[in-house]
């Protein structure tokens, strides 16, 4: 067995904010178990992002390179390093939980007989590791058993990563052998969805519709409480799904990341998908029927109670306290 | 094109849920069960591509009894047969457990393609469809929105993160999971409902499945979360509320 790997993950060249929190867990894993931590980088030409990895404090980067993993598919992914850790015999690897671990991370560990613990949120003593069940209503404490790895991805935002030691660490190469026929999915380039005309992530005040709105008609009501606060208008996946608003004002992992002043949401339960895009928040206040509600767990100031009677009350509010 | 679909029956979003004496799940007494969201758009891309290219759309379930309604829901809409998994204590099983289930039931089938939501809404695991395609060495994509059949196969619209899509080709069969809101779901029609009483619903049981799910990964206790912020509930009537958030907002907070 050979410690701890944390698989690192590229955003426009350089390492993804997420992957340093993924080094930051573990790290942390590494205290409890006393285990080495290494970091693992896919690709056609690593040479750059080892070079910022290496500059942590871990034992070793592996540089895992092959032609077949310059655009990532699952078959190529998990070709590649189901090869390394049958050398390697890892106790845990950790990934970020990004879309492209979801989209393979699965599979590899099945295919080493194991099942991944999937965005998780803290690991304790055991080692037991947290993830959310039932929309983050309840926190579920995970262990694994059995011998063979320990997969497990991190939550975006669940560690910091400037907790994410610097140290330096010896470079090593490996070269999985993958075959063209083995790729079985051909992905194009990524592409743009709707225009983006409407900069949330700049946003200093911003009121956030979720699906406690209940009607398409009641948007307006929102609309006019964004108004009197001179505030923009965003919302939960489900209300851009359903066409109430245009999907460039999404707030969450699919939609814009956002960092006002003030974020203020209406009728949303707090689905961790949103919850990632409005961490940035200086102040959050949350009103929502459902005392409940996870979003209650990270507003600043709440209020329990029917949208169609606390917002009209909000937007009377407002326009006393500007006169 | 012959279509399975994975669906799971999870409780409603709305329903209260309180955590069982013992403390490793939820009391499921008095609980109201639903269709798992991205499931039904799952369920409604399958429908779909079966009207465009025909065909036969299987659903298939496994967990207690209970499912059997959700399945019917699903023939309602107009799945045309579902294949139940009788499995009293599915929550005890982990991702891989469940997908060798299904994985058993599905192999004699030798569908075109298997849908499968995204993630379920209890255990928001997002492995199934991942694993089943592993299980039956099938290609696979993730966090679908839309799925055109091609000549040689499919060309399906895969969500990346901050808005971002793709679009990815794979031969057939193959695996896709269905990330909600890509498609209109539509509602059982009263015919539909009608209908479903004499569809053909298989009962498959776990035990007999020769599928080894002895669980890698523990659930070993629930909890409800620890909150991360101190919240300042204002109470009183909806007007009191307001008056007393904007005064915080402006005088402690700062932000007005």
């Amino acid at each position: 067995m050979s410690g701890i790997w944390v698989v690192i993950e590229d955003r426009d060249g350089r390492v993804s904010r997420i992957s340093w929190e993924a080094v930051a867990a573990g790290q942390k894993l590494a205290a409890l178990t006393g285990l080495s931590v290494h970091a693992a980088i896919l690709g056609a030409h690593t040479e750059l992002l080892t070079a910022e990895v290496a500059a942590k404090a871990l034992s070793q980067v592996v540089r895992i390179e092959h032609p077949l993993l310059d655009s990532y598919t699952a078959d190529g992914f998990t070709l590649a390093l189901q090869q390394f850790f049958a050398a390697e015999k890892p106790d845990y690897v950790l990934f970020p939980h990004t879309y492209q671990v979801r989209d393979y991370a699965p599979k590899l560990a099945a295919r080493l007989g194991q099942t991944l613990i999937g965005d998780i949120t803290a690991i304790n003593d055991g080692p037991l590791f947290t993830r959310q069940l039932m929309q983050g209503r309840l926190s579920g404490s995970y262990r694994h058993s059995g011998n063979g790895p320990c997969f497990v991805s991190v939550q975006a935002g669940a560690f910091r990563a400037d907790a994410a030691q610097p140290g330096t660490a010896a470079i090593s190469l490996f070269s999985p052998s993958i075959e063209p026929s083995q790729i079985r999915t051909r992905p194009s380039e990524r592409f743009r969805g709707a225009a983006q005309t409407v900069d949330l992530g700049s946003a200093q005040l911003i009121v956030g519709v979720g699906r406690g709105i209940k009607d398409p008609a009641n948007i307006p009501l929102a609309q006019e409480l964004a108004t009197a606060l001179g505030a923009e208008l965003g919302a939960s996946r489900p209300i851009c799904d359903n066409g109430w608003l245009p999907a460039e004002r999404q707030i969450g992992s699919s939609g814009q990341a956002i960092a006002p002043k003030l974020y203020l949401a209406l009728g949303i339960s707090g689905a961790i998908q949103h919850l990632v895009g409005i961490k940035g928040s200086q102040y959050i206040v949350a009103v929502n029927k459902d005392p409940g509600a996870p979003i209650f767990e990270v507003a600043d100031y709440g209020i329990v109670g029917d949208l169609m009677e606390v917002v009209p009350a909000l937007i009377e509010a407002v326009k006393a306290s500007r006169q | 094109m012959k279509i399975i679909v994975a669906i799971k029956q999870v409780p409603e979003r709305d329903a209260q849920i309180r955590i069982d004496a013992a403390g490793k799940w939820i009391d499921d007494s008095g609980l109201q069960y639903a269709l798992n969201e991205s499931d039904a758009h799952a369920l409604e891309e399958a429908l779909q591509l079966k009207e465009k290219h025909g065909g036969e759309v299987i659903v298939l379930s496994a967990g207690p009894e209970r499912v059997g309604s959700t399945l019917r829901e699903a023939l309602a809409k107009g799945a045309d047969r579902g294949i139940h998994i009788d499995c009293a204590d599915l929550n005890k099983l982990d991702a891989l457990g469940v997908a060798r289930l299904l994985a058993v039931a599905i192999k004699p089938e030798a569908p075109d393609l298997i849908l499968a939501g995204l993630q379920s809404d209890d255990l928001g695991q997002g492995q199934t469809g991942v694993i089943l395609a592993e299980l039956l060495s099938l290609p696979h994509s993730s966090l679908i929105l839309h799925v055109d059949k091609t000549e040689t196969g499919l060309t399906v619209k895969r969500e990346l993160e901050e808005g971002w899509f793709q679009l990815i080709e794979l031969p057939t069969p193959a695996v896709l999971t269905i990330q909600s809101g890509g498609n209109k779901l539509r509602y059982a029609t009263l015919m539909g409902i009608k209908r479903a009483k004499t569809k053909e619903v298989r009962l498959l049981h776990a035990t007999e499945l020769a599928a080894d799910s002895s669980p890698v990964v523990i659930l070993e206790h629930v909890a409800l979360p620890q909150k991360q912020k101190f919240t300042q509930m204002l109470t009183g009537t909806p007007k009191d509320a307001a008056i007393a958030l904007v005064e915080k907002l402006k005088f402690e907070a700062r932000v007005l």
